[in-house]
């Protein structure tokens, strides 16, 4: 009984802290949707967002999208249509590997980052002062990194895109695949639907970013301890829900749009 | 606004059968106590007596089970979100240990409110100079970073900023001293009864600091595990006979006992602050 007892305390808690997320990110939005807006904090957070995690972000990208290639062009090799290389390149990074590496790459850097400092915050005192001094802490702090992320994230994963497609055909031209008929391949399924599944998942992929940030950091308990244990969380949570809603977005993607 | 029938003043903070707890741990029980106009009222007690919540119910960070609480006779407990706003813009706050927004420099901490609210950049930064001036800082500290001034700096920045929060009435002190050097928080408590007697602020100091209580209350609130113990003066606490009392007191009864010993032979006691009247 005691056990079964357990059981249903930790379920009805874990409801709870559902219950607790999806009504914050509904006031995360509300807050990134309707003024006052903070437009200094707003450029501040495109910039860090944008320009902080661009170099990693192209890192990654080149890497991992040769690496796909190798793979692709290989496996292609054996049945003879190397040519269609530029094809499943375009396919597989713009419309599945782009988004979901660029969102872990910056889910892992600014997760962190925004657990650390709002978890500094209100371990310090500081979001308290906030408030005692009239300002509304989602508007501050909450909304400009929603809207950050929301313009950062489509744009570095364009970025992220065209060098997973960029280092494809550098690898083509080792398995003698020309430029021209790689590019051709490319172009051919570069097509605005499969460029827009790109786009759409990005923006969930902010919100949730955004939403597990600024939730541990604001719930932080415990000083410093309490703020590394939250950060950890946050990395791993927001990585693990990036492939989540991935699987999620394809999934209504293929279904509702018939993208 | 209530008028103290006793004193003739109006009262300004008023708490009323207050209890308040958190997941299930009850923080405080049933504590009233009012402050009046000018008065500085000092909640004191040992760690963990639930002090400092007395502070974040007033600025109404969090609310109480049971009870109501007053701030300019407006109940801050049934206010909406709106007049909660206003009422807090009365009050200023200096949090325990500061709470300097690091992102920012000196003088943007001290004149945040009013770059919230928009005003012109020269008038801010005169707002600024006055206030740092005020609490006995070099202006030229203003565009230093927090993190590079002293403890004691960086408390006196926060009494700043509370006060050029468009010049609160009530001022609300989270253990000012704590962590300091004995002649910053000389100074600090200095500060306090300047504000009071300069400014005729109204203030609540929160502290388990039995001198600094004695120092700048006018009345005293002392706290045990959440409930009130003691309300009264401090010569009234200096006299009272509970056990509890006697118990908490006595380091510092002592510690002044050993200074008097040491002042007879010759001798200097460095930690001896202000004593009150007639202490044994």
């Amino acid at each position: 009984m005691d056990a079964l007892t357990a059981v249903g305390d930790r379920f009805r808690r874990i409801l709870e802290i559902v219950q607790d997320v999806t009504l914050f990110c509904v006031s995360v939005l509300r807050s990134a949707f309707f003024p006052p807006y903070y437009k200094h904090e707003i450029i501040e957070q495109i910039h860090f967002s944008l320009i902080g995690s661009l170099f990693i972000v192209m890192f990654s990208a080149l890497v991992a999208g040769q690496a796909l290639a190798i793979q692709l062009a290989h496996e292609l090799a054996k049945t003879g249509t190397k040519s269609e290389l530029g094809h499943f390149m375009v396919i597989s990074s713009v419309r599945a590997l782009g988004p979901v590496l660029t969102g872990i790459v910056v889910a892992s850097r600014m997760s962190a980052g925004i657990t650390a400092e709002l978890g500094t915050m209100r371990s310090s005192d500081q979001i308290d002062a906030l408030v005692a001094f009239g300002t509304d802490p989602m508007k501050r702090l909450v909304a400009p990194r929603m809207i950050g992320l929301w313009v950062a994230l489509p744009l570095l994963t364009i970025v992220g895109d065209a060098l997973n497609v960029i280092g494809g055909g550098f690898v083509g031209l080792g398995y003698h695949i020309t430029l021209d008929s790689y590019y051709s391949g490319v172009s051919r399924y570069l097509t605005p639907s499969n460029l827009m599944v790109g786009m759409i998942k990005p923006v969930f992929f902010a919100v949730l970013i955004t939403t597990v940030a600024c939730w541990k950091g604001l719930t932080a308990t415990g000083g410093a301890k309490g703020v590394g244990v939250a950060t950890t969380e946050s990395v791993v949570i927001s990585s693990v829900g990036i492939l989540v809603t991935d699987f999620i977005c394809t999934k209504l993607i293929f279904r509702v749009l018939g993208w | 606004m209530v008028t103290d029938p006793g004193r003739e003043r109006p009262t300004m903070l008023e708490f009323r059968n207050v209890t308040f707890s958190i997941e299930e741990q009850t923080i405080l029980v049933n504590v009233s106590f009012r402050v009046t106009k000018g008065q500085t009222r000092v909640i004191l007690g040992p760690s963990g007596s639930g002090k400092s919540t007395i502070l974040r119910l007033l600025m109404g960070l969090w609310l109480p089970d049971t009870g109501d609480i007053f701030v300019s006779g407006e109940n801050i407990t049934q206010a909406t979100p709106e007049r909660l706003r206003e009422t807090r813009r009365a009050m200023g706050i200096v949090f325990q240990q500061g709470a300097l927004f690091d992102s920012m420099t000196v003088g943007e901490n001290v004149g945040y409110t009013l770059l919230e609210d928009k005003h012109p950049e020269e008038e801010v930064e005169a707002v600024v100079v006055r206030y740092l001036e005020m609490v006995g800082l070099d202006p030229d500290l203003r565009d230093r970073m927090p993190d590079e001034l002293s403890g004691g700096m960086q408390r006196r920045v926060a009494i700043a900023r509370a006060l050029a929060a468009r010049d609160p009435e009530i001022l609300l002190y989270d253990e000012p001293t704590t962590g300091l050097d004995p002649q910053s928080s000389e100074r600090i408590t200095d500060l306090v009864l300047d504000l009071r007697d300069r400014l005729g602020k109204t203030a609540i100091m929160v502290t388990h600091d039995i001198a600094d209580a004695f120092k700048v209350g006018d009345r005293i609130t002392v706290l045990d595990r959440g409930s009130v113990v003691f309300e009264g003066t401090p010569d009234e606490l200096n006299g009272a006979k509970d056990s509890f009392i006697a118990e908490f007191l006595a380091p510092y009864r002592k510690a002044i006992a050993a200074a008097s010993k040491r002042d007879d032979t010759g001798g200097a006691f460095m930690g001896a602050r202000p004593q009150p009247g007639g202490m044994p």
